[in-house]
């Protein structure tokens, strides 16, 4: 939960309404187009890099010479530590078992097959990745699609249509939203993670039936995710199943970001949570996250993947998911399986746990408003004040260290945050520098909302925070 | 007129009469020193009338909220539907299954085939330069991405990538998308919005449609590919409509119909456009590296102006033999969607070995022209071959290379031609070795197009895998078809 101090609130709103004011000022002299793409902040975002996006990258230096508004180019590059990526388990760079193997596959059925999948799209190698994907979440039967965005747009509709009830989470993905717009149902929103309220939606939804008709429901899905992206906290689980089952609900789990982080063999929140994943009607998840590639899946009974083989246009329509990329999956699941005779895998996982833990710790210790569950890879740290997004991200360039910074309209206005997304390929001595380069980045702009920790009882714990 | 001036006397000797009567010092009682008149006496009544109905509880039929054991009780009654509708008897579950690389010629189920199943328009698939170019890609930056555009997840070769395709087509910028189909139903929500009108083909395929459906705008289509109608509708829709200048319009067209192998007429488009004044967005994704002297598109195959086209967009899943897609257009249409629109923005981008795969592609058709002539080639010769197959016909345009075949007459039921179609693709793989796909139809897509067989034919494709597919195609389509000519 967000405690935002009153004089905190007070000087953002006056901050918003003094670039506000200042706009219009701007206004009267130019043509200026929209205010919260303001495009003078334009180099926080976007940044290319020139290498993997590894725990250590290339970040390519950019000028301008119009303040700004576009940006160049440079050949110079600035070797950085990535706090930015999605690269949960660290298979985003070359990997000593999986490259090898992508590689070869790369050269058996090249770089795409052309075709949509029910036509010549399907080789082996999918085959194999939908089944070792239901084998490794725990459902009987899964289905590929080449793009997570698409996963949740085109699958929702298949599943629900007019006359149906989609509840969904206050603060889900676009995609969720998109794929619920677009299915015709009609979308009630329930506050974030509180099973409480959503049972409330639920008894009033129920007793009331469809709007205007007041007939029954032909069917209600309720779509979580086990992740939130931007609040880095887990999804209430058992309670919310719980409460689906009583009321005879679906539920629609999306584990973009857990699954492959979390758990203590990979599998997700469920496993996480204890929960059995013959209880979530339908799970979703990407592979860009943990996995290192492209693609999501979707795993459910055999009969909801057939009755999807056969009417979801992602399938019908789409060319098939790239081969190389679909070997990445396959080769890394077996890595965290242990499957490809080592424990890296093990190995990740644990290391995953410990620097998440380690480093949301010591920023708390610091003194910075730091969200999210434990065990969650996932921390944002609050920076609420517009000038204090620029600042924060690029103080930290210069020191090297990328960090991501999220404003309106990502999230709510007056909560401006910068994300951490921690890697297994951190070692503790990067850490220990981000840590460094963070807390002295946070004094410079003054995001230390609560009172440090004092030293003493930091050392007891962490003896290499020199 | 003698009829007014009785009832205006008797009115007005009543009004004489009742005001006197109010104006008499009726009870020649003084209270407080106020003489009560007559009307005072009247109004006081009605007061005392008013205030006694206030005082009278108002009726209203009670508004009773459901207790908590009613909701309990709907609760346990509602019983929803299963998530899924049980599959149909007989439906065909299985697809085929490759073994090796979707090339002009491919393993299917352990047999080798001849393969006309996969959109390899140039022949690309099997390119050495091109694996090479992805093998140093997937050393140097490993596979994914990890990260949408505006989080790091920019590297160097999506920036040469989108370079390279705008230098490519002449125009001043384009953007990069990570999946082929995602690019066309995020770019249409991105510019049209509510209010706003859209002229559509009746055949667009499924993505545009769910593009158009996300927009919310008021969508109008006209028949497939049907100039008159095109301008009959324009006409309709401006004619007259002054409310229709100040909104925007968009006409929506593919370049190559996937549905039917037609192609858009874009000189007429152009002209139609100008005059009514509307802005055209055209997908492109088939004939791109396919159409024009030097494989840059129906622009370039009806001479006209790059510049003309407002917004084109297409998926490089079929002629550059890579995953993704792009859109192109003036410096404003690119910029706007880096930040509106939600495929680019809230998915992480395309992963770094097929943009550098995509470059290569580009570079191999600059550098080989002739590779376009060879499918044309191929495209005729598949033409003359198969114009006299006994119960098909081919209803695409001669020089597109998805052959559309669709049955002469059909059965009048559409299970029925499926299930015809299906079993002649059947046969021909079965007995003569040859690959080759029907069209499919999701429940969800409401285009009404017949359905039919779709080849696709390569520039890899030799002369003698051809006359194979024709010599099978004409023996099993004339024994299976028997029945019905």
């Amino acid at each position: 939960m967000v405690r935002l101090p009153y004089t905190t609130a007070l000087t953002t709103l006056f901050s918003y309404g003094l670039l506000f004011a200042f706009g219009q000022l701007r206004d009267f002299f130019r043509k200026f187009i929209d205010l919260f793409k303001a495009k003078n902040v334009k180099d926080c975002f976007g940044r290319p890099i020139a290498s993997a996006p590894d725990s250590w990258f290339d970040v390519v230096e950019r000028t301008s010479n119009d303040n700004n508004k576009t940006l160049q180019r440079t050949s110079n590059t600035s070797r950085c530590l990535n706090l930015g990526s999605y690269n949960y388990l660290g298979f985003a760079a070359a990997d000593e078992y999986c490259t090898p193997r992508v590689i070869e596959s790369l050269k058996k059925y090249s770089a795409s097959t052309c075709s949509v999948r029910v036509d010549g799209g399907t080789t082996k190698l999918h085959a194999e990745l939908e089944d070792l994907a239901a084998r490794f979440v725990g459902k009987p039967a899964a289905i590929l699609f080449g793009m997570g965005y698409v996963t949740n747009s085109a699958i929702i509709p298949c599943l629900i249509g007019k006359g149906g009830l989609i509840i969904s989470d206050s603060l889900n993905h676009n995609s969720i939203v998109n794929g619920a717009r677009g299915s015709g149902a009609t979308v009630r929103v329930f506050q974030h993670n509180s099973p409480a309220h959503l049972e409330e939606v639920l008894r009033e939804q129920i007793a009331g039936g469809q709007p205007r008709t007041h007939r029954p429901w032909k069917k209600i899905i309720v779509i979580v995710e086990g992740i939130y992206s931007m609040e880095g906290e887990l999804c209430k689980l058992p309670e919310i199943i719980a409460v689906c089952k009583k009321y005879k609900a679906y539920t629609y789990l999306d584990e973009a970001h857990s699954i492959g982080a979390v758990g203590q063999s990979g599998r997700g929140v469920c496993e996480l949570l204890g929960v059995d994943p013959a209880d979530v009607d339908i799970m979703m998840g990407t592979f860009t996250k943990s996995f290192g590639s492209c693609g999501g899946y979707i795993a459910a009974s055999k009969e909801i993947i057939q009755h999807l083989k056969h009417s979801c246009p992602a399938h019908l329509y789409a060319t098939s998911m790239s081969p190389p990329a679909v070997q990445q999956v396959i080769s890394a699941i077996k890595v965290i399986l242990g499957e490809d005779g080592s424990n890296r895998g093990a190995q990740k996982l644990a290391r995953i746990r410990e620097n998440s833990n380690f480093f949301r710790s010591e920023l708390k210790k610091m003194g910075f408003e730091v969200l999210g569950d434990n065990d969650s890879p996932v921390m944002p740290i609050m920076l609420y004040n517009p000038a204090k997004i620029p600042a924060f991200s690029r103080e930290c360039l210069r020191q090297k260290v990328a960090v991501v910074t999220v404003a309106f309209p990502a999230t709510p206005l007056l909560l401006a945050r910068a994300r951490i997304c921690i890697s297994a390929s951190h070692s503790r001595e990067d850490l220990v520098k981000a840590l460094d380069v963070i807390s002295r980045v946070g004094d410079l702009v003054g995001i230390k909302y609560f009172p440090a920790e004092p030293p003493k009882i930091a050392e007891a714990g962490h003896d290499k925070l020199e | 007129m003698d009829m007014a001036l009785p009832v205006v006397n008797a009115t007005a000797a009543v009004l004489a009469r009742v005001s006197a009567a109010f104006n008499a010092p009726l009870a020649r009682a003084v209270v407080f020193g106020v003489h009560i008149d007559g009307h005072l006496v009247v109004e006081g009544l009605l007061i005392a009338v008013i205030v006694f109905q206030l005082t009278r509880k108002s009726y209203k039929p009670p508004k009773k909220p459901l207790s908590e054991k009613e909701i309990d009780e709907l609760c346990d009654e509602w019983e929803p539907e299963p998530l899924c509708p049980p599959i149909k008897e007989g439906a065909r579950i299985d697809t085929p299954m490759l073994e090796s690389a979707a090339g002009p010629h491919t393993i299917v189920d352990g047999k080798e085939v001849v393969n006309f199943a996969s959109a390899n328009y140039l022949g690309l698939i099997g390119n050495e330069k091109i694996i090479d170019s992805c093998v140093g890609s997937l050393e140097k930056y490993g596979v994914g991405s990890c990260g949408p555009r505006g989080f790091y997840g920019t590297i160097d070769v999506h920036l040469d990538c989108e370079a390279k395709i705008a230098n490519f087509l002449g125009t001043p910028d384009s953007i990069l998308y990570s999946y082929g189909i995602s690019t066309i139903f995020s770019v249409i929500p991105a510019f049209c919005k509510k209010g706003d009108i859209i002229v559509a083909d009746e055949g667009v395929h499924w993505a545009v449609q769910n593009g158009l459906h996300l927009s919310r705008s008021t969508v109008v289509y006209f028949k497939h590919n049907d100039m008159a109608s095109l301008a009959s509708t324009l006409e309709k829709l401006t004619r007259g409509n002054k409310r229709a200048e100040k909104i925007r319009r968009y006409i929506v067209v593919e370049s190559i119909y996937q549905n039917s192998g037609q192609i858009a007429p874009l000189d007429e488009i152009v002209k139609l456009k100008e005059k009514y004044r509307f802005r055209v967005i055209l997908e492109e994704s088939h004939s791109f590296g396919v159409l024009g002297k030097s494989g840059r598109g129906l622009a370039e195959h009806y001479g006209v102006p790059i510049e003309k086209i407002d917004i084109i967009t297409a998926g490089m899943g079929n002629a550059l033999a890579t995953d993704g897609g792009f859109c192109t257009g003036s410096v404003r249409v690119v910029d706007h969607q880096r930040l509106s629109s939600s495929g680019y923005v809230f998915s992480a981008s395309l992963p770094p070995y097929l943009a550098s795969a995509a470059v290569s592609a580009v570079n191999y058709l600059e550098e080989n022209p002739s590779v376009l002539a060879s499918l044309r080639s191929n495209i005729a010769l598949l033409h003359q071959e198969l114009s006299d197959t006994p119960g098909l016909e081919i209803s695409s345009h001669v020089l597109s290379p998805i052959v559309f075949l669709k049955l002469k007459k059909s059965t009048g039921s559409p299970a029925t031609d499926l299930d015809l179609l299906e079993t002649i693709a059947e046969r021909v793989l079965k007995e003569d070795s040859v690959f080759i796909v029907t069209s499919k139809k999701s429940n969800l897509d409401r285009c009404k197009l017949p359905i039919g067989i779709r080849l696709f034919v390569s520039a890899g494709h030799t002369e003698s895998d051809i006359s194979t597919l024709s010599s099978s195609l004409k023996r099993v389509s004339a024994s299976v078809l028997s029945d019905y000519f």
